[in-house]
């Protein structure tokens, strides 16, 4: 019986706004700031499939050269943050997301 | 067969997303990552992105999260966890976005709407011709701007990263220094 349902993008669709809402809720939600970053990449991985996805209904190979793309442009951003978080911790040991309240030092 | 790989790695990106939202212990949080992006290379193959899938499995599932695992070794975060705090009063606004970020987005995808405009670069598959080939063609042809400025972007990062995470005041290692090593 489920080998008779044949997978149109719709299902695809629906998985990455689920990863999306996970992604945002992860950056809504917890504290530490290293997991706030990985709630980014899992918004960015949504954002991905929805491209590949249509790429795939549309027949363009445009969605999947924009997929390149946002993948070089993700890690250039990890490393930076992870740079500015590490910059950060330097000098305040355990800090989350509420202490970081001012812009300098 | 194809409902059941689907059913499968959507299990994998899914549960792997709410193991990053869950879990305390960062590197336990990494791992969950780490599962959820292989669920998404899962996709990538099921969909004729062969290149994708690869290179999502490369720089991604390896080196981002890699990144991730020497930063939080670095730190020391994951023994001394300091967000111990509960979500507290913005557990509800949370939710509230969420869920309407999540309706939004299902009633945007609950039919597939095509607005009719030419294609931009071409059918995905062609005879003959395997699909690494068939995007590596657009991105070195039609969009060599964009990858030369994605190089440049590389570079800056790169940069930017050793410049940020540079102690101040640290010097240039001298000869003494170079020899005490190993």
């Amino acid at each position: 019986m489920l080998a008779e349902i044949s997978v149109t993008a719709n299902y695809y669709l629906s998985v990455a706004a689920a990863l999306f809402t996970l992604g945002a809720s992860t950056v809504l939600l917890r504290r530490n700031v290293i997991i706030m970053f990985m709630g980014v990449e899992l918004m960015l991985n949504a954002v991905n499939l929805t491209l590949v996805s249509f790429a795939n209904e549309l027949d363009d190979r445009a969605g999947q050269a924009a997929v390149f793309f946002v993948l070089v442009v993700a890690a250039a951003e990890v490393s930076v943050g992870l740079a500015i978080i590490v910059s950060i911790f330097r000098t305040r040991r355990g800090a989350t997301a509420d202490d970081l309240v001012s812009l300098h030092g | 067969m194809t409902f059941a790989i689907f059913l499968g790695a959507s299990f994998l990106v899914l549960g792997g997303a709410l193991g990053v939202l869950r879990l305390r212990n960062p590197v336990h949080a990494a791992m969950s990552l780490v599962v959820s992006l292989v669920g998404i290379a899962v996709f990538f193959l099921m969909q004729n992105a062969v290149l994708l899938a690869a290179v999502q499995i490369i720089v991604y599932a390896s080196a981002i999260v890699v990144l991730f695992l020497f930063v939080i070794m670095l730190l020391g975060v994951d023994k001394v966890d300091p967000s111990n705090a509960e979500p507290g009063t913005r557990l509800p606004l949370a939710v509230g976005v969420s869920a309407c970020i999540l309706g939004g987005i299902f009633a945007a995808t609950s039919k597939v709407w095509t607005t009719g405009t030419e294609s931009l670069a071409g059918p995905i598959a062609k005879d003959g011709e395997s699909n690494v080939s068939r995007v590596a063609e657009v991105i070195f042809t039609d969009y060599v701007w964009a990858f030369e400025l994605t190089g440049i972007l590389l570079t800056i990062a790169v940069v930017g990263a050793v410049v940020l995470a540079r102690k101040e005041g640290a010097s240039l290692i001298t000869e003494g220094e170079a020899s005490d090593v190993g």
